[in-house]
């Protein structure tokens, strides 16, 4: 459902706090919000003067496993570049990142919209340094700004798409759908809440039947939540159609969501356009990468949830729509296939276990798949009856009931539900109508 | 091409004063145009240099290394500091 | 006792014959710098109290054993104060680190205390090394002491006086465009500009990252080969150092250079050589000759490009590292810096600038390229290259400081040196008629600092101008 009359256009930027051991440039150790402030900084990520960088090979693994499951094209010549600008979380004065040769380029994921699949380009897939953290308060009556720079240097990949993107709604999947990814690839917990994950789109309108991008974009931050990417999409697309409807055009600015107010705020009043002054990182040698290196770093990847959907649907006997469920989690789906193998034994055939788990949701945390499969079991063999006891009963009530016995065999095969009503009359603790219909059915012919 | 002192100096987060812009503008100036003596030299088939080393995928494992600070080292360089935290002046673009 | 003469090989020989002790020499080095820095504004900091725990360490019984596994046991020395030095006052000769007290060490001091070097204190040079004359310190002119009236050299002015004036037998510096062998050549000292990515610039605040080479100073060539035995190397913490085998560069010293095909640059013997270095450089020419030496000419083509590729690549890279300095995590803030810094921060500023990369940055990257290869080719034809490392002989103060331009000038022979990562020693090779020194430079291809040594050590013995000692009180 369109928001507006016009068209929407929306490219995000996406960064991903990789969960490494050590930092990008340094050895201090990855820190958590436990930590007390300024407790995990070196001379490097502190920008002490002399410290130099070294950077983490496993973080560019990692980078290029992102790259490498968005289907980039991965650059086998990279190199990091300095992005100087100046601002008191930025210990250096400069952030090491890449801007002409990022690890990965021109790439895609493929989401599902009301069944109907759509491509969101990735134009680049890039590795850089967090900054430190920034806080506000008043001390002793002065207001100011507090810095803790345990951040600072933590690797992050950063993601830009292309503006493919057409609703808030298109969004929420884009990004619910590159979250399972990274989670899957093992490189982030990708947790919103927690800062391992920041959304910022980029938006902006256009009359329908414009090809060309529109000339402005506006760009929101302070988004925490896929909720909110939707909210604050959704508020831009009636912001922006006001204005256009006027002959306006929206400023080219950045603005910031107030998630109580529900509203985006501008940010600066001015735009000042940055003038970084990249320039090759000269304490870093470029990075070359061969086909064989980028294929080992490949045989890593671990299957990723399209691919694992695709492969339990035609494996499992199940629809599209429930591996999907048991997808969205890669414990679930682990879990799921532990079960499985446990109740070949059992005699227990996969879609049995499948519809159990979505429908009983039970607690997997809890509980292990060798123990969910006993469950299971224990459940249908108190509802199977005898076969003797079974096939006597049928017997009975095949006798006591001739007319319906000549319907069913005449065609009218709906009556079978009538002499399972009867056959459970006569056997009251005959709990699965599977067993007796099949049973039926074989005596019937 | 010529140096704007004042936007360079802005750019730089140096403050300048309006002598120090006049003398500053003379001899940047100056410099400036002794540099474009570039110019003449033809390097249209020429790969720029970055690194005279030669090196390349100079990479870390992802091991630690006893080099943390201690709060109280990190905070050591200056006395501005409140709760273990580095303090500044409220900045104004505040997310 | 006469400390004057000794250089490193004499202080241990020293030691080994129990001639004295290394109290003794502490001290001696310490009275002399109490009596003479004051006037010669060397050091900066002077550390006599870590200097004297260090020296209570060692005791008095010092064996044959430990000198073998500490090459510098007991040997006082000087740090530029562009090196970091855990506990200790490091200011970049700038008053924006004027109190700053670093919480670690640079890989080359640690490196040379482990060999068991003593430092004696922070030396004065050019504020953030942006010098060739020592005229830009925040904290006053370090003099020459061979005529206080005239400079030392820069940008490692003080480190360069240390040696000279014997206030410390041998002194760390950095050399980006010339400011190793600059200030040796000024001062009749032996300096050294290894080759890039051969020391670990970990710890030494940096100046220009693509050019900066950690060096040092000595009264000898042989000196300055067990110096850099302790300094080079893999430390895991600079990503530009070349992981090589271990090199012992005494080795070759003494093997004399019969054979050695020696290049003369044409376009560094021009109408801008004053007559008395001219004259110095062919004195030398002749010299090496006789010890053998064929003499050729060669042609580096691109040298007149080099100042500007220099004043192009390096403010840019200098513009970028010093951002860090704004009195946040430490020192004082920008308002701090002095005109020098500002002007090499605006420059850098500008040609990184958007609209104008291409033009300049990118325009030097390419130049650089060809300079490189002018060295690449010359050295298929030739071992090593010779040539002046000034102009001129040392000039006076104030002559150039209102001039950057006509300063930067003065770096024209040095920066190709630095843009092509070569290494390059200084050497004593004699006077002016003012009893200046006048110094040359042997530039090798990268790693061939063990050749250089062996010319250096040659020339040097033959001629024997380390043996001159400037008149102090």
């Amino acid at each position: 459902m369109k928001n507006t009359n016009y068209e929407t256009v929306v490219g995000m930027e996406i960064h991903v706090e990789l969960s490494t051991a050590t930092k990008m440039f340094c050895r201090c150790p990855f820190p958590t919000l436990q930590d007390q402030p300024n407790t995990l900084t070196c001379p490097i990520c502190l920008g002490l003067p002399g410290a130099l960088p070294f950077p983490n090979k496993q973080a560019i693994e990692s980078c290029i496993q992102i790259g490498l499951a968005l289907n980039c094209k991965i650059n086998k010549d990279s190199f990091f570049e300095r992005k100087n600008y100046f601002y008191p979380d930025l210990s250096k004065g400069f952030q090491i990142s890449q801007y002409l040769h990022p690890f990965g380029e021109k790439g895609y994921l493929d989401i599902k919209i009301n069944g109907v699949e759509k491509r969101i380009g990735i134009t680049r897939v890039h590795m850089e340094e967090d900054t430190g953290k920034l806080t506000h308060a008043t001390v002793k009556g002065r207001e100011v700004s507090l810095i803790d720079f345990n951040r600072s240097s933590v690797p992050l990949v950063e993601i830009v798409t292309e503006p493919d993107i057409r609703s808030g709604e298109e969004a929420k999947l884009f990004l619910t759908e590159l979250q399972k990814i990274i989670r899957y690839l093992g490189v982030s917990d990708a947790d919103m809440e927690k800062g391992h994950m920041r959304l910022e789109p980029n938006i902006s309108l256009r009359p329908p039947g414009q090809t060309t991008l529109p000339k402005y974009k506006v760009e929101v931050k302070n988004i925490n939540s896929f909720k909110f990417v939707d909210k604050a999409i959704q508020y831009e697309e009636k912001r922006h159609e006001e204005l256009l409807d006027k002959g306006e055009t929206p400023i080219q600015e950045t603005r910031g969501w107030n998630e109580f107010k529900n509203k985006t705020v501008s940010q600066r009043s001015k735009e000042e356009a940055h003038d970084y002054r990249y320039f090759p990182e000269p304490d870093i040698p470029p990075i070359k990468i061969t086909q064989d290196q980028i294929s080992e770093i490949e045989n890593k990847i671990p299957e990723l949830p399209a691919e694992k959907i695709k492969r339990f649907a035609i494996d499992y006997g199940i629809t599209e729509y429930n591996a999907e469920i048991l997808t969205r989690d890669l414990k679930l789906a682990h879990f799921f296939e532990e079960a499985i193998s446990v109740g070949i034994a059992y005699n227990i055939v996969p879609l049995t276990i499948a519809n159990y788990i979505i429908n009983k949701k039970p607690n997997i945390e809890e509980l292990l798949p060798a123990t969910l499969v006993k469950k299971i079991k224990e459940e249908s063999t108190v509802l199977q009856i005898d076969n003797n006891v079974l096939e006597s009963a049928i017997r009975t009530v095949m006798e006591k009931n001739p007319q319906a016995v000549a319907d069913y065999k005449s065609g009218k095969v709906q009556i079978i539900g009538f002499l399972i009503g009867q056959t459970r009359q006569v056997l009251p603790n005959a709990k699965d109508t599977e067993q007796i219909r099949k049973k039926l059915t074989e005596m019937l012919e | 091409m010529k140096i704007d002192v004042k936007k360079v100096a802005k750019l730089s987060n140096l403050t300048i004063s309006p002598d120090e812009e006049v003398e500053f503008d003379k001899q940047l100036n100056d410099i400036v145009v002794y540099i474009e003596k570039l110019n003449s030299i033809d390097t249209s088939e020429i790969e720029p240099t970055a690194q005279v080393t030669g090196l390349s995928n100079k990479l870390r494992n992802d091991n630690f290394s006893d080099d943390v600070l201690s709060q109280e080292s990190a905070l050591s360089g200056t006395k501005k500091t409140h709760n273990g935290l580095f303090v500044v002046d409220k900045l104004v673009d505040t997310t | 006792m006469n400390i004057q003469n000794f250089t490193i090989t004499d202080i241990i020989e020293g030691y080994k014959k129990k001639e004295f002790s290394v109290g003794e020499i502490v001290n001696s080095y310490l009275e002399r710098i109490e009596k003479l820095n004051p006037t010669l504004n060397a050091f900066l900091t002077v550390d006599k109290q870590n200097a004297l725990k260090k020296t209570e360490g060692f005791g008095s019984n010092l064996t044959i054993e430990q000198f073998k596994n500490f090459p510098l046991l007991g040997v006082p020395f000087g740090i530029k104060d562009m090196f970091l030095t855990r506990g200790v006052r490091t200011t970049a000769a700038s008053n924006v680190l004027k109190d700053y007290i670093p919480p670690y060490s640079a890989t080359a001091v640690d490196r040379l205390e482990s060999a068991g070097a003593i430092s004696l204190g922070k030396l004065n040079h050019d504020a953030w090394a942006h010098g060739s004359s020592g005229e830009n310190s925040d904290f006053g002119n370090t003099l020459n002491p061979w005529n206080k009236d005239y400079i030392p050299g820069g940008s490692s002015s003080g480190s360069a006086v240390a040696v000279a004036a014997s206030l410390s037998p041998f002194s760390t510096g950095t050399d980006t465009g010339g400011s190793i062998r600059l200030p040796a050549s000024f001062t009749n000292t032996v300096g050294l500009k290894p080759t890039y990515g051969l020391v670990s610039r970990y710890g030494v605040i940096s100046m220009a990252s693509s050019l900066d080479s950690i060096g040092h100073f000595s009264k000898t060539v042989r000196d300055s080969a067990i110096i850099l035995n302790a300094t080079a190397g893999v430390d895991g913490y600079d990503a530009t150092v070349t992981d090589r085998a271990k090199e012992d560069y005494t080795k070759d010293l003494e093997m004399g250079i019969k054979g050695l095909k020696v290049g003369v640059p044409k376009e560094y013997i021009n109408e801008g050589l004053s007559p008395e270095v001219k004259q110095t450089f062919e004195n030398s020419l002749k010299i090496l000759g006789k010890l053998g030496a064929e003499i050729i000419d060669i042609t580096l083509p691109h040298t007149d490009a080099g100042i500007a590729v220099y004043y192009i690549i390096q403010p840019s890279e200098v513009s970028s590292n010093l951002a860090r300095y704004d009195g946040i995590r430490y020192g004082n803030d920008r308002s701090f810096f002095g005109k020098e810094a500002k002007r090499r921060i605006m420059l850098g500023t500008f040609t990184l600038s958007s609209g104008y990369y291409d033009a300049y940055y990118k325009k030097a990257m390419q130049v650089r390229t060809l300079i490189g290869n002018d060295f690449d080719s010359a050295f298929k034809n030739v071992d090593v290259i010779v040539s002046p490392v000034s102009p001129t002989p040392p000039w006076k103060f104030g002559e150039k400081a209102n001039d950057p331009l006509a300063m930067y000038l003065s770096d024209a022979l040095t920066v190709t040196i630095n843009l092509a990562g070569v290494p390059g020693l200084a050497v004593p090779a004699g006077f002016s008629h003012d009893k200046l020194p006048i110094g040359i430079q042997f530039v090798g291809p990268h790693f061939s600092e063990s050749l250089l040594f062996k010319v250096g050590h040659s020339f040097e013995q033959e001629t024997k101008f380390y043996k001159e000692l400037a008149h102090l009180e």
